[in-house]
Parts: structure tokens; sequence; C-alpha cells
């Protein structure tokens, strides 16, 4: 039956159809919901690991086992698991492995638009590219056939528009893939230098077998135009833009393998054109090689290496510019992301703003600290940034610089590249303070479970990893938790955990404020009779509070009672409704 | 059929996806091929966000595109102003009256503008102003403003009522059906 799919749940079906046994992944805007719908099929064992390296390399124990395995992550995740990607691109694989990453040009939520793309040529692995649901799901089951039949994991790349975008499928059945029991085979998988050395020229065999592959494969296809004075190369969404913004005047070559090329293909195509034009995102990936193969082609001299394209883009440089609507003369104040009202993390990033502080962030949903008037944060970087960087900051400044500087991380990101940090920290003795905010959930992504939440990707109770324990046995003695909802007592610890001559890490602890679980108070009064209209709570950012007609009005639909306003105001006018 | 555009448009946790989600599963029944784009990630955050839905014989673009827009659905007052330009030509604005400050607003960085439906329609653009906020809640939940906007777009679709309270039967929660089915109801009749 037809049905509508995101991009990331028909991946998920594909996958399942496939036969797919395992899966492993750590979540990130756009690829999270691959994991969270394959999750939900009971004859599937899937998990989210502490970080994308990890996933990854438990993905390949479970190929390597003999089943068909799966691991998902956004475009910055697989930096983290660069390391064994390029070396299970040597080994090969068992029964199939398929690895997702999900970009995000025009970063709707990501700290850089990269291009995954180049992962696929360095690693020298097959990348499968959709252009919609359907073939979402149709390239995650091939995934696995080509996995296994030129011995390679294969990447399935995601971008936001195809993740995030519903279209028409018509799911199907569930295979039983055939038998891979493991067998020994240390030439092919102990990756030492001697068995290494042998195993780079299958990989570059390989190549060449993958790339006549791709010369006669329906994944790579020409569909025919009218005017041949232009043929356009394309994939992923880019396609789709092409076909809405020129439908079939000119000649389309759709790749849906992204790596290797075709290249004769490419060369007939270029051939049977008077010019060619590449219509791609952010890099010239498929430009450039095309100028490998000695051929003249446009495209980064027209689309620009910045930001999405859209069907506009197209129609402005290849057809006509199209009409635009009315646009109103007022200014339109933007309207940012916000912390949550009752968000744990306001007064903790109240606290910092207010001593201060130098405050290197990290990435999850207080990344929003950094926007006033909370204004708290001075980097972003990438996960766990915030407690290495701590370290060395400390390191070479020293002195009383040391005593003002602080480093935020969630508890999720803590547990994914946050503790190696640490042990840094304890390990070569620099005197820095941590904070740690637990919100007992992987926040921005959506609400995942992580290894500090005593529940698994299933949703079943299970081992939940102690983060005062674990920061203690790592050597850090001062190890305090405070409820960041309480201004006065975030203050007292922060003050003393700076003076404090020794590492030190707070744990600010109160679960998100959108979980279901989480009881709210009944919203707060703004009593006009007592507000000066001093502005004092406006301090915290809060989306609930404004000032009308110069006094505070706090709004009964956001507010969910967390009483941080309420230790702003010296004239006590914020109050508890009267039972 | 040439593809028809509808961008519902709003502020992060207004609950667009929901009617994202019965336009397509409308439409799907219908037998159009239909695409819809959603926002997920820090957007989500209480921000300006935007839904794209899309349909007709075969939709190949996933976006919604300035110009292109035949309806525009918003949830927020200001929000309906932020996206009058992806509007077409004889495109028409539905649109919640409810005013919710964006924090340059609430910080006093900016002010929220005046009068806007008042001025879309000065400029020529075809608005559907009123109270949905009022009617959700008269429905029964202030959460209904989702469904109580679907009821008055209903208006201007050659679709039966019939075929809209099926969707909504199959994209809501049993125990909020009813109120549901109340809040198009008054949508569609206001």
């Amino acid at each position: 039956m037809k049905t509508l799919m995101l991009g990331n749940e028909a991946a998920a079906r594909g996958l399942y159809e496939a036969g797919c046994a395992f899966v492993s992944s750590y979540p990130g805007t756009p690829s999270t919901e691959i994991t969270e719908t394959i999750a939900k099929y009971p004859e599937v064992y899937a998990e989210w690991a502490p970080n994308e390296k990890v996933a990854m390399e438990s993905a390949f124990g479970a190929c390597l086992a003999g089943k068909r395995s799966f691991c998902g992550m956004k475009h910055v995740g697989l930096n983290v698991a660069a390391d064994p990607l390029f070396t299970i691109s040597y080994t090969g694989v068992n029964a199939g492995m398929v690895i997702a990453v999900a970009d995000d040009a025009g970063m709707h939520s990501s700290q850089n638009e990269q291009d995954s793309r180049h992962y696929a040529r360095a690693s020298k692995m097959p990348m499968l590219e959709p252009a919609d649901s359907g073939e979402a799901l149709e390239m995650a089951k091939l995934a696995y056939d080509l996995s296994e039949q030129f011995d390679t994991p294969v990447l399935l790349k995601m971008c936001t528009r195809i993740a995030h975008s519903q279209s028409v499928v018509e799911p199907g059945e569930r295979i039983t893939p055939p038998e891979k029991p493991y067998e020994k085979n240390g030439a092919k998988y102990i990756m030492m230098p001697g068995n290494a050395k042998r195993r780079h020229p299958v990989v570059e065999e390989r190549t060449k077998a993958l790339v006549a592959y791709a010369e006669t494969s329906p994944l790579n296809r020409i569909e025919d135009g009218k005017d041949k004075s232009i043929g356009i190369i394309t994939s992923s969404t880019s396609y789709q833009y092409v076909k809405e913004a020129l439908g079939d005047t000119y000649p389309v070559l759709k790749l849906g393998m992204i790596w290797p090329m075709p290249e004769q293909k490419i060369r007939d195509f270029a051939a049977s054109v008077e010019k060619l034009v590449v219509v791609e995102e952010l890099d010239g990936f498929i430009e450039n090689h095309c100028r490998e193969l000695g051929l003249k082609a446009e495209g980064k001299n027209l689309f620009s290496c910045i930001d999405e394209l859209n069907q506009n883009i197209v129609a402005e440089k290849l057809g006509k510019a199209p009409d635009v609507g009315v646009k109103l003369d007022d200014a339109i104040p933007a309207r940012p992301p916000v912390m949550c009202a009752g968000c744990p993390h306001r007064g903790l990033f109240y606290t910092l703003n207010k001593l201060k502080l130098t405050v290197l962030g990290d990435i999850g949903c207080y990344t929003l600290g950094a926007v006033a008037p909370l204004a708290a944060i001075d980097t972003t970087i990438c996960m766990g940034a915030s407690v290495s960087g701590l370290h060395g900051f400390n390191k070479a400044s020293g002195g009383e610089r040391e005593g003002k500087t602080v480093a935020v991380i969630g508890d999720s990101t803590f547990m994914h590249s946050g503790v190696t940090g640490l042990i840094n920290i304890a390990y070569n003795e620099s005197n820095s303070t941590v904070i740690i905010l637990d919100n007992s959930i992987t926040g921005m992504t959506g609400h995942q479970q992580n290894p500090t939440t005593g529940y698994n990707l299933k949703g079943d109770p299970c081992t939940k990893i102690d983060l005062e324990s674990l920061c203690r046995s790592v050597g850090i003695q001062r190890v305090r938790v405070v409820d960041p909802y309480n201004l006065k007592e975030c203050e007292e610890a922060v003050k003393e955990e700076l003076a404090a001559a020794e590492p030190s890490v707070i744990i600010s602890r109160r679960p998100c404020a959108l979980l279901k679980y989480v009881k709210h108070k009944a919203p707060l009064v703004a009593n006009n009779d007592k507000c000066v209209g001093c502005k004092s709570c406006m301090k915290i950012g809060c989306p609930a509070i404004s000032i009308v007609d110069g006094k505070a009005k706090i709004d009964n639909t956001l507010c969910v009672g967390c009483g941080v306003c309420q230790q702003m105001c010296k004239f006590d006018a914020l109050e508890a409704p009267q039972a | 059929m040439e593809t028809k555009n509808i961008m519902i448009v709003g502020v992060g946790g207004q609950g667009s996806l929901l009617a994202s989600k019965l336009l397509g599963r409308l439409l799907l029944d219908k037998g159009y091929d239909v695409k819809v784009s959603e926002v997920h990630g820090m957007s989500q955050r209480g921000g300006s966000v935007v839904t794209y839905v899309r349909f007709g014989d075969k939709v190949y673009s996933p976006i919604i595109d300035k110009g292109e827009a035949d309806f525009i659905v918003s949830f927020e007052l200001l929000e309906a102003a932020r996206w009058t330009e992806y509007l077409k030509k004889d495109g028409r604005i539905v649109t919640n009256t409810q005013q919710v400050n964006p924090m340059p607003v609430i910080t006093g960085a900016a002010a929220y503008p005046e009068n806007l439906a008042e001025k879309m329609a000065a400029a020529g653009i075809d608005v559907d102003a009123f109270d949905a906020l009022g009617l959700a809640e008269k429905a029964g939940s202030s959460k209904a403003v989702n469904i109580v906007l679907m009821g008055r777009l209903s208006r201007y679709f050659d679709i039966p009522e019939s075929e809209w309270h099926a969707a909504i039967e199959k994209s809501v929660p049993a125990k909020f059906l009813e109120m549901n089915q109340k809040a198009f109801t008054l949508g569609r009749q206001a």
C-alpha cells in the first residue's frame, strides 16, 4: 500500500526489508529518525552507542559475526567515526554493512556544512545518494547487496531535504539474507602493515569493479531533454530542483551512485550535449571529477558552494528568473530559536553570565546559552571540545584566568566525547572546572536515551552510568550536584569550585522541561501592584515573560512555574497562583 | 494537474507537524503525488518554522520557493507577514490573528509591527485573518489551533467535508477525535 514516509523512515524500511539485524548509531539531525524508526521492528537489535566511532565499530563487529548491520549519523558524526571508516574499507565485510550519513546544507541544525561525499572518495567506499523517499528505501536495500557483492561497507548519503521530506513509498516484505558464518581470516581482518599492504591493491581493484558496475547500473540514468545545448549532471535533492525548474528542457544524467562515478557514461553524456553543467549542493564534487576526466564542465561558477540550492536558483541560472511575491515595508523582527520556558539550563547560564566567566561551550540545546540576554558562551566547536578546550585554555593562560573559565557540556555529549577530555584534565592536572548540564536526555535531537538515562533505545530499563562515580573514578576529587532552578546554590557552587586549587566537576541536574514525565507547577502570575517595571526578570531570557505597558506579564500558555524569575524579583511581584 | 503548494508557517511547538500530516494523508488518499517537507532540530525550539506541502500529478522539489505558494497557512500573525514573498500572485494567506512575541521583541530590541493583517491586505494580498486560538479554546483546547486552521483552509478546496473528517480520524488519537472534529467544524464555519 502506498504511504507517505520521511526519507529517513523510508531508509529504515529499506534496511529492514533487506534483513538488517543489528543497528548501532548516535543521534544527530538530520539522521536520527533512521535509527528511531528501525528500532521499532522487533526483529532488529538496535541501540544508541555513546558516539559514532563506537557505533561504527559495533556495526562492523556485527557484520563480521554474520548479521547485516547498520549505523547512522550526521555529517559531523562521520568525522568522529572516520578512523574505523578508512580501515574497514580495507578489510571489507562478512555480512553486508551500510553506513548512513546525513548532511545538513544550509545548517538548519549544525555547526558546519561539510560535504560528506568527500569521505566516500577518500575512504574509497561506494556511496549511494537517494533523491526521494522511494529511492531511499530502494537504495538502502540495494546497498546490502552491493556490500556483499563487492566486499565493502556501503555509504548511504542523505541530506536534510531528503531525510526530512515525506514522499510516497510502497513498502515490501522483509527477506532473510543468506547465512554468513564468521570465519577467522587474519589476512583480511588484521590490518597490521603486512596485511594492510596486501589489502590496499584489493581496494583499488574493487573501485575499478565498482566503476564498471556504475556504468550500467540503473542507479545512474539519463533522462532525455529537448534542447541539447546544455546537459545537466545532478543528484539528490538538486535533481528535484532541476526537474522542477526545467522539466524536460535539457537532458539530465541523474547519479544515484555518487562514488565511484561511471566514467564512460559521463563521457558519452558529455559528448551528446554542447555544454556540460553540474548542479550540486555544497562542493563541486561531481564537477571536479568531470574535470579529472578531461571534460569541460560548469557548475560552481553558477551555483554557490554555500547554503542549499532550490528550484528558483536553478531557474534563474538556467531558465528564466521567477516572479516572487509581495514583500511588506515593515521590518519583520527575526524569530530565532530560544531556550524553552522552564529549561533547566537557564538558571545555570544566568549564573555564568552574572559572574562574567569565560565559558567554553559544546553541542546541544544549551548552545542557545550563547544568545542574548544570557550570552554566556564563548566558543562552540564540536562534541566534547568544551572540556578539552578548557584544559588547553587553562594550561596556557594559568593564574587568575583559570579561576574565571569553565566548560559546559550536556550529559549525552559528555558521554560521547567529554569524558576523554576530563581524563586529560585529571591526568595532566589542569585546574579546570567542568559543568555537566545533566537534563537526563539527549535534548536537541528530540529526546533520545543515552548511557546516563537508565533506558535504552528500545525504551527498556538498562544499566545507568553514574556521572558522579565516573568523574571521581577518573581522578576528579571535587564532584558536586546542583539544582539549576536554585540560583543561589548555582552561584555558590560555581564560585567555590573555581576558587578550589584542584580540578572539579559541577553536575547541574534537572530533567528537560519537555520530558513527558516531568510534572510542572502552575503558571506564575505577575502582580501589577507589586511590579515596579525594573525588568530584572527579563535578564533570564524566558519566552514566557514580557513587559507590557511597563509591567511584567507572564504568558500562562508557556510558563511552567519553574520559579527562576521569582528569584530575580526583589519585589515579590511574580507569584504562584492563589489555590 | 499542475503542482499546488501549501506552506504552513508558525512558531516551533505550535503543532504544524500535525497539520501537515493531516494534509498529506488527505491528499494521498485523493490519489495525488505528495511531498511534505518538515523542520526538525534547533529551529523547533520556539523559532520560526515552516512546513511545505506539495501535491499534483508529479511533484519534484520537496520545498516551496518564493512566488510559488497557493496558500500560506499561518499559526501566528508575524509569521504570516514574514513569508509573503513566497505567495503566488493570486495566492491566499489564511492566518490566525494570535501574536506571539519573538525574543527580540520581548527584550525590546525590536517592535512587533502593528496592523499586519491590514497592511497585507493593503499590499494587495488576499488575507483571511481570524481568531483561530479563540475557536480552538471553544472546541476544548488551545492546542487545536492547527485543526481550526485546517477547517478554515478546507473552505477553499473542492474536497467533500467527509473526506477531511476521515483524514482527521486517521491523524489524531481517538481520545482527542471529538474535540478535533469540533475544532475543524468551527474553523470551517467561521
